[in-house]
């Protein structure tokens, strides 16, 4: 059979198109798993031997002064930025240091950014639809329906954010916190394994931020979330486990508690504050 | 729902389409029945002129589907309306045959003047009406796709887009008013005779080439409306407000950005060969960069992502410009850079934003155009 003979056979899937079947392993018990990991920028060390180890289903809250490499962190998992050398795991299958953003965006890392972009001409709805997993080419999304099925997931999505009455609304009209849980939102819609948050409630009135810890807890089980936040009150209200990040390496981890009667934590961060 | 169908549901397409159709009914009624002094009657000039119109009205719904959609705003569209026309100029000057002044079987008159031997390779194929028609589509079609890649692959938006596709036009008026080009230099193609074997001079070819440019218009807007209304017509509102989000969630922009108009070249190319027949000449100055803008004109004032808009707009300023070069020839261009003007400082939502205003229904589409234009 001459190649192109062989290119015209269509019962032929090539390796490239198929798949990758594996699932996220998380057998072993982590989701996240960071070994290791430094990356300088111009001789600054950004991160510097970072180890760290979130579980599967696990709610983290990630603390640290202004500096201490929290969002560089965030980067590095999500594909932005290369490190020096180190390793980064996604279950105990998925080396991250091997991938692009889409790709480890695909395989179910969702990062919610500091400032919320949410498509202000769209309605609510529409966001989340366009948020939804689903076959992105041109085509495919030129013919789309949404089934029942997806709409249901849609609904669903807009429960847990407590949207469903802004359902048919622009979702530029929306309120900040609100443009924070439609984010938070979008990000479901994809089925993250993992969600990375970073400062949610910056700018948040006092509800919005109770009604957010209650999001955040409430995901938790379901997958993993990671959230960065400054705001010691808010920590306090929904960690199980804090890591305090200090000049690019875990300072210290374990409960609010504990951590915050850890001398060096106080020396560094907390007695900065007061 | 089939994405095709969508459209049938919404209102404000069933009274486009129904004010279509009663309006191109009127039209040929009007011309027909009533005697030729009667006050209604509709004379055949007029009929060939709101053919015209309606050519241009196309035109403007394929540039507010890349402007207005995708927030691409493109100053060269001219061109493809140009490639268009050209595409249906050469075979209508295949038509001509040996009636031409010089009487030569194959080559049209100014390739007879310039002492050419033979046919240039290109003109080929267009004696035969299904081929014109394919390149109609093909050409505009084509260098959208070639010109869309590079600039959309590039990440080229914006205003820069805007300046190269200026700069598109305007090489391509330069080289069709080159004669080595063969395409009639700046005297262009003209003299035609028949379209189809229909004498194009005859009453009966000029109200058929009316409703054609009407129902090209109905058809076209139906697909555009389709597009738009699709999901990947929200894809592509997502993406002229945030584009990196719109990456972020996974979609190709540059593909969207390139499908889209590669479609609105199309229809644009359409336009134009509908437009040929009924003013009889197409020369190099349809490429000219003012026209281009003239066309952003129009779908300004009409309003923007709205479609219909641009029908307003198109057919409103064309038929003050037919107004006013009849009475103050000198005066237009000071009255439509006048009427740009007032549409952005008075009615950043175009004519249609005051349509939306009397009935203050849920925010459209434009709602964050308006926003960016009054601030």
């Amino acid at each position: 059979m001459t190649i192109l003979q062989s290119l015209a056979n269509r019962d032929r899937v090539f390796d490239f198109l198929i798949p990758d079947p594996s699932p996220v392993d998380v057998r072993h018990g982590p989701i996240l798993y960071l070994e290791d990991v430094s990356v300088s920028f111009d001789g600054f060390k950004a991160i510097n031997d970072l180890n760290l180890t979130i579980d599967d289903g696990e709610l983290r809250c990630i603390i640290g002064p202004n500096g201490a490499g929290k969002t560089t962190m965030m980067d590095i998992i999500t594909g932005k930025t290369r490190p020096d050398h180190g390793q980064v795991w996604f279950g105990s299958r998925h080396n991250l240091l091997t991938m692009n953003e889409p790709e480890i965006a695909t395989l179910g890392i969702g990062r919610k950014f500091q400032k919320p972009t949410v498509f202000e001409a769209l309605s609510v709805f529409e966001n989340l639809e366009l948020a939804m997993s689903a076959d992105k080419r041109v085509m495919p999304t030129l013919v789309a329906r949404l089934s029942g099925e997806a709409r249901d997931r849609i609904d669903e999505v807009l429960e847990m954010i407590g949207l469903q009455t802004e359902r048919d609304r622009a979702a530029g009209i929306l309120s900040h916190g609100q443009k924070q849980w439609l984010e938070i939102g979008m990000l479901l819609m994809q089925r993250p394994r993992l969600l990375l948050v970073d400062e949610p409630v910056a700018g948040m009135t006092e509800q919005e931020m109770e009604r957010t810890g209650e999001l955040l807890t409430s995901l938790a089980g379901k997958q993993s979330v990671v959230v960065v936040e400054h705001d010691m009150g808010f920590v306090r209200s929904i960690a199980r486990k804090v890591t305090v990040l200090h000049q690019g390496s875990v300072l210290a981890e374990g409960s609010m508690d504990q951590v915050s009667s850890d001398p060096r934590v106080v020396e560094v961060y907390l007695g900065e504050e007061s | 729902m089939h994405w095709l169908a969508k459209p049938a549901t919404e209102r404000s397409t069933q009274i486009f389409i129904g004010v279509l159709t009663a309006a191109l009914v009127a039209v040929c009624l009007l011309n027909l029945l009533l005697p030729a002094g009667h006050p209604l009657h509709v004379s055949t000039y007029t009929v060939t002129l709101l053919g015209k119109y309606l050519c241009y009205a196309l035109l403007a719904v394929a540039v507010d589907l890349v402007w207005g959609y995708l927030g691409i705003l493109s100053l060269g569209h001219g061109a493809f309306f140009a490639l268009g026309g050209y595409a249906m100029g050469m075979y209508l000057m295949r038509q001509i045959g040996d009636r031409g002044v010089y009487g030569h079987p194959v080559l049209p008159d100014f390739m007879v003047f310039l002492d050419w031997e033979s046919l240039p390779w290109y003109w080929h194929g267009f004696d035969m009406a299904w081929f014109a028609f394919l390149m109609v589509l093909l050409v505009p079609g084509l260098l959208a796709l070639v010109f869309g890649f590079l600039a959309f692959r590039s990440r080229v938006t914006g205003v820069y887009l805007s300046i190269i596709t200026q700069a598109l036009t305007f090489a391509l008026m330069l080289a069709f008013f080159r004669n080595e080009m063969g395409f009639g230099g700046n005297n262009g193609l003209t003299d035609f005779k028949e379209l189809l074997t229909f004498d194009l001079s005859a009453d009966s070819t000029r109200l058929g080439l009316f409703v054609a440019s009407g129902l090209a218009l109905g058809l076209g807007y139906w697909l555009c409306r389709a597009i738009v209304s699709s999901k990947l017509g929200r894809v592509c509102v997502a993406s002229r407000d945030a584009e990196a989000r719109t990456r972020f969630l996974g979609y190709r922009v540059e593909r969207v950005q390139l499908f889209v108009f590669v479609v609105s070249a199309m229809l644009a190319g359409v336009a134009g060969a509908l437009y040929v027949p009924q003013v009889g000449i197409i020369n190099p100055s349809v490429f000219s960069p003012l026209f281009s803008i003239e066309i952003v004109v129009w779908v300004a004032l009409g309003g923007r992502a709205t479609l219909y808009g641009a029908v307003i707009g198109a057919i409103l300023v064309n038929y003050a410009k037919t107004v006013f070069t009849g009475v103050m020839p000198d005066a237009w261009l000071f009255a439509l850079g006048g009427l740009f003007v007032i549409a952005t400082v008075v009615l950043p939502q175009g004519l249609a934003g005051l349509l939306a205003k009397r009935k203050r229904g849920k925010p459209t589409a434009s709602a964050k155009g308006v926003k960016e234009a009054t601030a």
